[in-house]
């Protein structure tokens, strides 16, 4: 906390936002490179996106350790900022990598769906290093009007225009509640920056009866916890996620949902951390609510991408977890699972996405009958992604849930931990379900192999180095995890 | 070499996993003969064990090693921290032993997937024996999952025809108990830092051993992991996955689960829920012999019933392993090494008993019994065999079964436990009813059905096979000092601490009383 305080005032400090500068003029670019290039060529927009994500990357990575405040203190480009950059450029690159030969097949090969998901990444980059809440706002409307252009990108597909409707309507809906919820705060403290609000609400004890503050905290959660689909805001999931192009679900489910806990968990702990024995039984039981509606749900589902909207709907309960927790176990692990997630959950979206046949009809249960056997490669790759979904050793997200659980149980939570051990339980059931019709049920007799392009392969193989390094030697990364919080 | 010889036997299977991920799928042949040989080189590596006189003189643990695996500041650390003593030398041996008999049990059993089903048992056989030897309750939970996973793709791709049902319920039982159990084992650690245990030695269940929890706290972490391990042993009434997952389930897989997994139940209860909650484990003991005896009694009725021999011969796991469970709870010496001789007799003769089951179905394919008869006059050597592992699952005499139910049933007469030794014995005497009767109608009278006239005597590969499972059964029958005397300083130092901690604690509740009733006098 010490260093919150010492924060001097500075004015402009392009280093504060020198990676998000950077991502931007790549997609800046590459919209201007698109305009001279004929339609329908998208090769040379895959390799720039991933170029711009590994230069941005390597920003991110020479600022490590040295935190730039800048923008009269509205930006902060700290460690923790930075961990969740590293997030942010991770599943950008997979999705991208994943998305190429996917558009040409589904017969949208538009070079603009790149540099959307720079601009996206962008806005999710500057939510996690806002420190005003004003520059959270801004990168939660950068990140999320991107996104809904790209949930609603196959233009002449009725489901993924009802993804983007609906995803924007609703959208705006809970950008209202955020927005409102930043009003009443500052109507309270006077100020949008979160050190100034947290040390308001903190020296003004009796303000905290205050309704204003209670409302504004409140509405302010539900706004990000639309973002990150928590229950019961988390309606909106399931139609998105199945009718928006797969990467595109992919990245979502990643990429805007650890954003939107970077944001939240700085909020709460800069604003709010004199008011947290309120907020933190407020999210025991959204937490609970999550991961229960999420898991039980999934278990009926037989359309993969919709089972999974399901399985991240629960993924955001057991990242809560972390949250409620509120010790520094519990934080620093919610940084971990986010990356845990986004190779695992990025890494089985990848293989839906090469599984998939144009329209996407197979992508069910029965569509899945015998596939582990005939594509062994994406069928040990998927295997392995569920078991780390599952939390089963020695993957990431045995270790990410560990961790998790470890700081709920060191900050007394039992009960919550033991509830989010029997739902990682239930979801037991749906993820051994793909598994049976993988490897257990014989394959039609047609069965159509399916390509593997390389950058598509790549990806998978990314998110499998991935999963299995955070699963079998976690160490440096959770080190890192636990420096970047404050 | 010694000092990386546990963790060479451990990982060597990996490697052998990886060789064959590298090999042509066709290659049926090939494969077999390299997982062959790999699961026989680590029977050699681990040999020395068993010829280590240490056991004999010293309770530590040997052969230990450790190494920071992942340490996080002040958040946790967890050490590779692994090593074997007298409980589990012998429990080491068993894997490294049955597993060359299981691979070359599926010579002709397994023809679909081969590379597949080979990659998985090695797998499986790295996650049994690190299981085994870890000292770290972190390290163990890892083995512990690890090992679920081959065995659901084992009996989901190669198991029998309710295969799927059987491979999902094996898997969620198993991973229900141990999730609650991970609970546990995070609360037992801040537990641990809490009372200053060295942040060093990270999960050690030497280090947990030591603390003084309070009995209320004792109580619930006892059951959590009395539940998990519980449902692994299995015992009534969680056994119910165990009938599916052992019908459904490959010749192979029959094996390696009868054998090897069902021991990592009774293990657990040995080597952590007993030691690290001793106050606890005095509370449970009357309920889980309870448990144990309804599970002797209820296991061989069921047994007794059955008309798929292989049914038969899973229920009757149920019934042995309460006997030892019978024995560990009886809490002394001859009950303790009863019941872990036990769990090599187990291993032993169940192993071959789903062997011999094996051996007629891949002539027949039926298990149900009316469809034999006779087969003694058709099958002399198969018969023969047949005969010395059923009385060895008996507990005749002379076999390994008697000296380890015999030692059982003594020490829990001898223990708190008199009244329900009594009702265990009849388990003895159910077992030879269920047994016997299967096997006469199995093997004796007339040849009745047509189809069984022709059938083939054991062939040179399955004699090898058999072989060297009789010699045991013989050798522990005959002289199980061998065996007796290595596990049993180790027993005698485990006996001694729990017992000495749950003294303690009694003498504590009696001064409350004493105390209580000095201030109502007052």
């Amino acid at each position: 906390m010490e260093n919150l305080v010492q924060i001097a005032l500075q004015n402009v400090n392009m280093a504060a936002i020198l990676p998000s500068l950077v991502l931007t003029c790549f997609g800046m670019g590459l919209l201007l490179i698109n305009v001279f290039l004929p339609r329908g060529t998208t090769r040379h927009a895959v390799w720039i996106s991933v170029i711009g994500l590994v230069v941005t990357g390597l920003f991110v990575y020479t600022g490590w350790g040295n935190p730039q405040y800048g923008f009269n203190d509205a930006v902060a480009n700290d460690s923790y900022a930075a961990f969740f950059n590293i997030i942010f450029l991770f599943a950008a690159g997979l999705t991208i990598l994943m998305s190429d030969d996917y558009l040409t097949r589904e017969g949208y090969p538009v070079s603009e769906y790149y540099p959307l998901i720079l601009f996206a990444t962008a806005g999710a980059m500057w939510m996690a290093s806002g420190t005003d809440m004003l520059t959270i706002f801004l990168g939660l409307e950068v990140m999320s009007i991107a996104l809904y252009v790209l949930a609603g990108f196959f233009r002449g597909q009725v489901r993924s225009n009802e993804a983007g409707l609906k995803y924007f309507l609703l959208g705006a809906f809970s950008t209202g509640f955020l927005l409102y919820g930043i009003a009443l705060i500052y109507g309270v403290t006077g100020s949008t920056k979160l050190t100034e609000i947290g040390i308001y609400l903190n020296a003004h004890g009796s303000l905290l009866e205050n309704p204003m503050t209670l409302a504004g905290l409140v509405l302010l959660a539900t706004g990000f916890l639309f973002k990150i689909a928590a229950a019961p805001f988390h309606m909106w999931t399931p139609d998105v996620y199945e009718g928006a192009p797969t990467p595109v679900t992919a990245f979502m489910s990643a990429g805007p949902k650890a954003a939107a806990f970077a944001a939240f968990l700085r909020i709460m702990e800069y604003c709010f951390f004199s008011l947290k024995p309120e907020w933190t039984a407020m999210l025991w039981v959204l937490a609970v609510l999550t991961m229960v509606i999420g898991n039980v749900i999934a278990i009926s589902q037989t359309n993969l991408k919709r089972m999974l909207a399901y399985s991240s709907i629960a993924h955001a309960g057991y990242a809560l977890v972390g949250l409620v927790a509120a010790n520094e176990i519990g934080y620093s692990g919610i940084l971990f699972y986010m990356l845990a997630y986004t190779f695992m959950n990025i890494g089985a979206f990848a293989v839906l996405v090469l599984a998939g046949k144009k329209g996407e009809d197979n992508l069910t249960l029965e569509g899945f009958s015998g596939f582990g056997l005939k594509q062994p490669f994406l069928g040990v790759a998927m295997t392995v992604f569920l078991f780390s979904l599952m939390g089963l050793p020695p993957t990431a997200g045995f270790a990410g849930k560990f961790y998790i659980f470890a700081g709920a149980v060191k900050a007394g939570y039992i009960w919550l931990a033991v509830i989010g051990v029997l739902n990682s339980a239930v979801s037991l059931y749906y993820y051994l379900r793909i598994m049976v019709y993988m490897y257990f049920r014989d394959a039609e007799e047609d069965y159509a192999w399916v390509s593997l392009p390389a950058a598509a392969v790549i990806s998978i193989v990314i998110a499998l180095i991935g999963v299995f390094y955070l699963g079998i030697i976690p160490g440096d990364v959770m080190e890192l995890a636990k420096t970047a919080i404050f | 070499m010694n000092d990386h010889l546990l963790s060479l036997m451990t990982f060597f299977p990996l490697v052998g996993m990886l060789i064959i991920l590298f090999l042509p799928r066709e290659a049926d042949r090939l494969i077999k003969t390299v997982t062959l040989v790999v699961t026989i080189i680590v029977f050699f590596i681990s040999l020395p064990l068993a010829f280590d006189d240490v056991f004999v003189s010293s309770s530590a643990m040997h052969y230990t090693e450790f190494a920071n695996w992942i340490s996080i500041g002040d958040y946790f650390q967890m050490n590779y921290n692994v090593g074997i003593d007298g409980i589990s030398l012998w429990l080491v041996m068993l894997t490294t032993f049955i597993m060359p008999i299981a691979i070359l049990s599926t010579w002709h059993a397994v023809d679909k997937n081969t590379k597949g089903f080979m990659a998985l048992a090695l797998l499986l056989e790295t996650g049994m024996l690190g299981a085994f030897i870890s000292l770290d309750l972190f390290l163990f939970y890892v083995f512990w999952e690890l090992m679920l996973v081959p065995m659901y793709f084992m009996i989901g791709i190669w198991g029998g025809k309710n295969r799927i049902y059987a491979a999902v319920k094996f898997f969620i039982f198993t991973a229900v108990g141990s999730l609650l159990m991970l609970v546990a084992i995070l609360y037992v650690y801040y537990y641990s830092v809490q009372a200053g245990v060295p942040f060093e030695n990270g999960f050690s269940i030497a280090h947990f051993a030591q603390l003084d929890i309070p009995a209320h706290l004792q109580t619930w972490l006892f059951a959590a992991f009395a539940f998990s391990f519980a449902i692994k042993v299995p015992m009534f009434p969680v056994h119910t996955w165990l009938p599916d997952a052992h019908t459904e389930a490959p010749t192979a897989g029959s094996v390696i689960l009868a054998a090897i997994l069902l021991k990592m139940g009774t293990y657990g209860y040995v080597r952590f829920a007993i030691p690290l909650f001793p106050v606890a484990t005095m509370q449970f003991t009357p309920f889980l012999a309870l448990l144990a005896v309804i599970g002797i009694i209820y296991g061989a009725l069921v047994a007794m019933m059955q008309d798929d021999v292989k049914k038969l011969v899973a229920y009757s796991s149920v019934s042995h392993l309460g006997f030892v469970m019978l024995g560990v709870f009886a809490m002394n010496l001859q009950g303790l090494s009863g019941g872990l001789l036990q769990m090599i007799n187990h291993g032993i003769s169940t192993g071959a008993l789903f062997l011999i089951v094996g051996f007629i179905y891949e002539r027949r394919h039926t298990r149900l019994i009316v469809d034999f008869g006779g087969l003694s006059k058709v099958m002399p050597v198969f018969a023969t065999m047949f005969l010395i592992v059923t009385f060895s699952s008996i507990g005749l005499p002379g076999t390994n079964g008697f000296v380890g139910e015999f030692l059982i049933l003594v020490g829990a007469f001898e223990s708190g436990l008199r009244v329900f030794t009594v009702f265990a014995t009849t388990g003895v005497i159910l077992a030879a009813v269920y047994m016997l009767w299967m096997f006469q109608r199995v093997m004796m009278g007339k040849v009745t059905n047509p189809k069984n006239e022709n059938l083939k005597d054991l062939s040179a590969r399955e004699v090898v096979i058999m072989m060297p499972l009789l010699i045991f059964i013989f050798w522990i029958g005959i002289y199980p000092n061998t065996f007796l005397d290595k596990m049993n300083p180790a027993l005698e130092n485990m006996i001694e601490q729990v017992k000495g901690k749950q003294q303690i604690a009694l003498m504590v509740e009696d001064m409350d009383q004493t105390v209580t009733q000095i201030t109502v006098n007052d």
